[in-house]
């Protein structure tokens, strides 16, 4: 579906479903020049299961207008404008990488909005070396390699995906190539700047961290769960930072724990 | 940073992980119809793509996919299926983008089944093609009607060899909102890899080059994710809600692989042209060889392309390899590993000296195939194109005299004495 946030026109993953008006809602934030599809399985899931589902496209990702914003305080502040407009007071919201940083800023500056924190692949603070940063700026496509081979584990880069058929490599290098000229800069400007707080979030959380994971390594997510009072952590033995396409049914599985639970 | 493993490796490795079950080093044959559910939400979530695994095995199976992720990864894909054959594979595509009332610009030459496909069996489904010169992307441009949905070609062109210029063909597509979907059978990803020229989607029978063994029939179907199907506007099948699935979009949903979600989602389920799991194991055990044959194959296809070209009962020899083909620099170009191990060439005395040549041989097998480990030998005249009359022959580049080898493993002094040995006979019958 597509709403408008300040004129500009916000697209919305849906997962497909048909919510009833009082539906608890669950909020998927992607990460770093990725877009709403990479939250399809996981989607679809919470759709047919009755609850409203509402995976954006970020400013200049996907179907959603730009420019993309190059902060994560930004960001979250514009999570909260599109959840106004849509209509939803609170919200289970997940986060992967990026999104999981913008998750924890809208916890932190909207707390209201937010009734339980999913993080996938996190990282406080997220460091991006310079020379992906440099990529990214001057070489989209070399940027587009790194941060690809970067986010799958060693055994992951070689495939065995559980979805019959997909070379998620490939899959991957398509969405990043897909994203406009400077949004894959501007995201990872936005990572490598970001810090909060983490221990000012006082909702239910669930950190899930892949123990294969090159980009935010787990003991980086470990960090971030020890210090949000009452967080659980879920990890996943063999998995990179793509946990979603990686393991996407062991990803499921720890956030119908924590979704569910708190809807 | 080993972010992009080499061909071999992927040739070996990818897709498959050492069985979880058994620690099996090889890719086990799942020989299953069907797949347990651990729950019924699961199962529902299977059925609804909430969930990765497997169902029934005309949808998925667990050693196809690894086929299918081996092949989509030396390709540079996002997705593949496997085909009961490459003319499933052909036909799951077009099925897949095209309805009634839809059009394809197809190359001239191809593949004799793919033009029975697409000049007399589809048009009775209301699709249409019109059929061009490979060697002239502007006749491409110039046959795209409103209706267009596709553009086709093969590598090189069965049995002319022509080497379709994949670079340009590919802007005459994009430029009118088309994919360029391509034939990659006779050059395998070992020597071209059409995705990154340009091409969108890519078919093989992997039957041939593939498997390399000829024991099988298979075919793949790979989606190169590159195609922007909303941008395009013309493909409904991705971009508007299939009732027959609960009213999703693919192309919202799925992004780079709309294409090969749909196909699977709706091609497999209801045409059902899949592959059995015993052929994807027999498929793998040749992909894990594929760079060596290759070598091996074009190798020996230069040398004997030499010495026809060089032999007085040869009137002339097709091979883009050869310096006197119209394409040679073309196949330098695209092609830098070698232009394949299929050649064609006219024998003097007609059709009388091609039939005593081809009775002749000893090694090359008289069959209808390509790509087997063996050399094989066909009169296409007579056999692969001989639905096609004397005017569409002659405009496929098709002499009635034409003979074509797909060049084997064999020693080449062996296979140069056996060709020339029925030269020899072949000439004597005719004098």
């Amino acid at each position: 579906m597509r709403i408008s946030v300040d004129g500009r026109s916000v697209f919305i993953g849906t997962g497909s479903g048909h919510p009833a008006a009082d539906a608890p809602s669950v909020v998927f934030i992607h990460g770093a020049a990725h877009d709403h599809t990479i939250w399809v399985m996981p989607a679809r899931y919470f759709a047919r299961h009755g609850m409203r589902v509402i995976a954006p496209d970020l400013p200049g990702h996907g179907r959603t207008d730009g420019p993309s914003l190059t902060r994560v305080e930004a960001l979250a502040d514009w999570m909260d404008q599109v959840l106004e407009a849509a209509r939803i007071p609170n919200a289970a919201v997940v986060g992967h990488s990026m999104g999981g940083l913008v998750a924890m800023s809208l916890a932190i500056r909207h707390p209201a909005r937010v009734r339980s924190l999913a993080l996938l692949g996190v990282s406080v603070p997220m460091p991006v070396t310079e020379r992906l940063l440099d990529a990214a700026r001057d070489d989209e496509a070399a940027a587009n390699d790194m941060a690809n081979g970067w986010s799958h584990s060693a055994r992951g880069r070689l495939g065995g995906n559980p979805n019959p058929g997909f070379w998620i490599l490939g899959g991957g290098r398509r969405l990043i190539a897909r994203a406009d000229r400077g949004v894959h800069h501007a995201d990872l400007t936005a990572c490598n700047a970001f810090h909060c707080d983490v221990s000012a979030i006082r909702v239910p959380t669930l950190v899930i961290v892949g123990e294969a994971d090159q980009m935010t390594p787990p003991r980086s997510g470990k960090a971030v769960a020890t210090a949000i009072a009452g967080s659980r952590i879920v990890s996943l033995p063999g998995c990179g930072h793509a946990m979603l396409f990686e393991q996407p049914n062991q990803v499921l599985d720890a956030l119908i724990g924590n979704v569910a639970v708190t809807a | 940073m080993a972010d992009k493993s080499g061909f071999d490796t992927l040739s070996l490795h990818a897709g498959q992980r050492p069985d979880p079950a058994t620690g099996a080093r090889a890719t086990p044959i799942y020989q299953s119809a069907a797949f347990v559910f651990p729950d019924t939400d699961f199962a529902a979530g299977l059925f609804n793509i909430e969930r990765a695994g497997h169902v029934y095995s005309r949808l998925s199976n667990p050693t196809n996919a690894v086929l299918e992720e081996r092949v989509a990864a030396l390709e540079g894909g996002v997705g593949a299926i496997a085909t009961a054959s490459g003319q499933a594979a052909m036909h799951l595509a077009v099925a897949t983008l095209c309805s009634a009332g839809d059009h394809i610009v197809a190359s001239r030459s191809i593949y004799g089944g793919t033009h029975n496909l697409l000049a007399y069996t589809l048009p009775r489904f209301g699709i249409t093609t019109t059929f061009v010169n490979p060697r002239e992307p502007a006749a491409f441009a110039a046959a795209i009607r409103p209706n267009t949905r596709l553009v086709f070609g093969e590598t090189l062109g069965n049995p002319g060899l022509e080497v379709l210029n994949v670079p340009a063909v590919a802007r005459v597509a994009h430029d009118a909102g088309l994919p360029l979907f391509i034939d990659s059978t006779f050059t395998t990803p070992y020597l071209m890899r059409p995705l990154d020229l340009g091409a969108d989607l890519i078919l093989h029978s992997a039957t041939k080059f593939l498997s390399g063994h000829g024991i099988v029939i298979g075919g793949v179907l790979v989606d190169g994710g590159t195609f922007d199907w909303e941008a395009s506007g013309k493909f409904a099948t991705l971009t508007e809600p299939y009732a027959g699935f609960h009213d999703l979009v693919f192309a919202e949903e799925f992004g780079p692989q709309a294409f090969i979600t749909r196909a699977r989602k709706e091609g497999l389920r209801d045409f059902g042209a899949c592959m059995a799991p015993t052929t994807a194991f027999h498929i793998l055990q040749g992909l894990e060889t594929l760079s060596l044959r290759m070598d091996r194959h074009v190798a020996n296809a230069h040398r004997i392309a030499e010495f026809l070209a060089g032999h007085a009962a040869v009137q002339s020899v097709s091979h883009p390899d050869l310096a006197s083909h119209p394409d040679h620099a073309l196949a330098k170009e695209l092609l830098p590993r070698g232009a394949g191990a299929v050649l064609s060439f006219d024998i003097k005395g007609g059709r009388k000296a091609g039939r005593v040549f081809i009775e002749s041989l000893a090694i090359f097998s008289h069959l209808a195939n390509i790509g087997d480990a063996k050399s094989l030998v066909i009169h296409p005249a007579s056999t692969t194109h001989h639905r096609m009359d004397a005017n569409a022959l002659k405009a496929a580049g098709i002499g009635e005299g034409l003979v074509r080898l797909s060049v084997g493993l064999e020693d080449a002094d062996d296979l140069i004495d056996d060709l020339g040995r029925a030269l020899t006979r072949a000439q004597r019958a005719v004098v």
